[in-house]
């Protein structure tokens, strides 16, 4: 019979960190208490008072790592609120600037984060580049975020707090030769990618739990528009999201977490592989039929092989945008303000984001709401750490392989604990 | 990488570390790692980077780059550990280095202030988030939301260059 008293400090190799808490009393789980417990930056409140036209590049700082999804649900959010339709060449450009961060983040996150737990390693720089294999996957890890990283460059100018894309439009138009220069990039690192799906399709980790799985999803895989579809079947239009997504207050953590239908949920690749595979690009599902044949899938760990599917996904879908528009420039397409209430909703890499501002006829922000994946997944990932410890303490599994094996579920779920935490340390009682 | 319990000799002994800000700049260094890690992976013991790896120590640093502001006793205590186990420390971004933008709430209404003092005290968070060099002695400086890769390449180019000749 266990009952634990143990004190895991941080887990790493995730974005940003939060802290668990786990009891464990006579073999069995007594609580566990995913704790958000980043300190507060206050952003809801900061908006308050500011001009419409500021808020985008403050929501932003929301998150470093998943800042562009925060610019662009935000900005989506405020034409909706000042009446705005952007035009067809903008959505564009948009839809390019979430591929560059879907391909950076999730291979970021794939290859730095996860992969080092598949090889036995510490840490993805003690790949050993005298190794084949390791030294192929050192070299496609790098050559995969650079590519994604320029492609951000070239279309909104940064890949992190990015410049050009505003309300109404973009600031600058992406040139002929960057264009060429990146579509070069990006075919020379499909063999790469291939490669990195095989690698989360071998891989020996699986946890199977039937939840519940939410995305933005549309009629192509994209990740800006549609409705909010569900694993049981129902389409939600954006607006209507506050009436599906039920706040919970957890007293032990800064952030707040949320339900559907009063049960967990999950959102991110999974999700958005398990709800719309059939919408990925023609060229990325002839490239990866095996590994789409294992959607929809309950393994949270195919979270992983999700993202590596979505990195071919979204390369093909930049390619053909880009070798089939020419861009040229437009001016920003202005409003008068008027008192309104606007929704932004955008597929970041880890799910659904959610952006809502309310501003007064002189465009000044009166109240505005920001509900992250991270929030959403939260409740899941607590369900989820509560029956792996208890399979695992039934098989009389010590402590510390306890404490790794919830490492690496929750860097499968790939929280981002900058959009709603910091410091992750696990007490165990 | 090499084992966390026997610091190398020969490299440059590297912290990371992240308090309150949004880790933009953790992006830009993994950013420009894409072009560098061949280098760095010969130049550097990373010895306490938590978004590279696991088994992170915090013994001796040769350099401690720390982003974000100070927000909490907690936080400012941790700051004052790194700045005693490190020969230089950087301020890395705008949040480390002005405070801002993590320290908004620093200059919210009263109004505001209110909305949020419950908050503040449920989580032990400071009555004003401060800038690193309220905390503790700082070397060096890159700014910027997030900060400019070059400029960041070329401080960690000078530093090293410090360090190689002793």
């Amino acid at each position: 019979m266990h009952t634990f008293d143990l004190n895991l400090e941080h887990i790493t190799k995730v974005e940003g960190s939060a802290a668990l808490e786990l009891r464990v009393k006579n073999n069995k789980v007594e609580h566990v208490h995913f704790k958000i417990t980043e300190h507060k930056r206050f952003f809801t409140e900061a908006i308050k008072g500011k001009p419409i036209a500021a808020l985008p590049q403050l929501l932003a700082r929301i998150c470093g790592t998943c800042s562009n999804a925060h610019l662009l649900a935000s900005i989506e959010a405020c034409e909706h609120a000042l009446g705005i339709t952007p035009s067809e060449q903008t959505m564009l450009l948009r839809h390019l600037t979430i591929h560059g961060l879907i391909i950076r983040d999730h291979a970021l996150h794939l290859y730095l984060f996860s992969m080092p737990d598949i090889f036995g390693k510490d840490a993805f720089l003690d790949f050993d580049e005298n190794d084949p294999v390791e030294h192929q996957l050192l070299h496609d890890a790098f050559a995969i975020k650079k590519a994604g990283n320029e492609l951000a460059m070239l279309v909104a100018g940064r890949s992190v707090h990015a410049l050009h894309p505003t309300i109404g439009g973009f600031l600058h138009f992406p040139e002929k030769e960057g264009i060429a220069e990146s579509l070069k990039k990006l075919e020379a690192i499909r063999p790469a990618v291939l490669r990195l799906v095989d690698v989360f399709k071998n891989a020996p980790f699986h946890f199977d739990r039937n939840t519940n799985f939410m995305a933005l999803t549309t009629d192509k895989f994209r990740y800006l528009d549609g409705w909010i579809e569900t694993s049981a079947g129902e389409k939600i239009p954006e607006e209507h999201y506050r009436d599906h997504v039920e706040r919970i207050v957890l007293p032990y953590s800064q952030a707040s977490a949320y339900k559907h239908n009063h049960d967990s949920y999950m959102v991110g690749s999974l999700a958005r592989i398990n709800l719309a595979k059939d919408r990925l690009h023609p060229r990325t599902k002839e490239s990866l039929k095996d590994a789409l044949a294992l959607f929809p899938s309950t393994d949270i760990f195919h979270n992983n092989l999700a993202q590596a599917i979505e990195i071919l996904h979204s390369i093909d879908d930049a390619m053909e945008i880009l070798s089939t528009h020419t861009f040229t420039p437009e001016p920003i397409i202005k409003a008068t303000p008027k008192a309104g209430v606007g929704i932004g909703v955008v597929e970041a890499p880890r799910g659904t984001l959610y952006h809502k501002v309310i501003i007064d006829d002189k465009g000044i922000v009166q109240e505005g709401e920001v509900i992250v994946p991270t929030g959403q997944n939260q409740v899941n990932i607590e369900e989820d750490i509560w029956r792996l410890t208890d399979e695992l303490l039934a098989k009389d599994t010590p402590k510390e392989t306890i404490a790794y094996e919830i490492e690496k579920l929750i860097r499968a779920y790939d929280p981002c604990m900058s959009c709603a935490a910091h410091f992750l340390k696990i007490d165990w009682y | 990488m090499s084992d966390p319990s026997t610091p190398s000799t020969s490299k440059i002994r590297i912290g990371w570390f992240s308090f309150s800000c949004c880790e933009d700049n953790t992006v830009i260094m993994t950013e420009v790692m894409n072009d560098h890690w061949q280098e760095w992976k010969k130049l550097f013991d990373f010895r306490h980077v938590r978004v590279l790896k696991s088994h992170n120590v915090l013994d001796e640093l040769d350099i401690a780059f720390i982003e974000g502001a100070v927000a909490s006793d907690t936080q400012a205590e941790k700051v004052r550990e790194i700045r005693a186990k490190s020969k230089l420390v950087v301020a890395i971004g705008a949040c480390a280095v002005v405070g801002m933008p993590s320290g908004q709430r620093n200059f919210f209404t009263e109004g505001q202030k209110k909305e949020i003092e419950f908050l503040v005290a449920r989580f032990g968070a400071l009555p004003k988030v401060l800038k690193l060099a309220d905390v503790i002695k700082v070397d060096a400086e890159v700014g910027g939301c997030p900060i400019d890769p070059d400029k960041f390449l070329t401080a960690v180019n000078t530093l090293v260059k410090q360090f190689q000749q002793g």
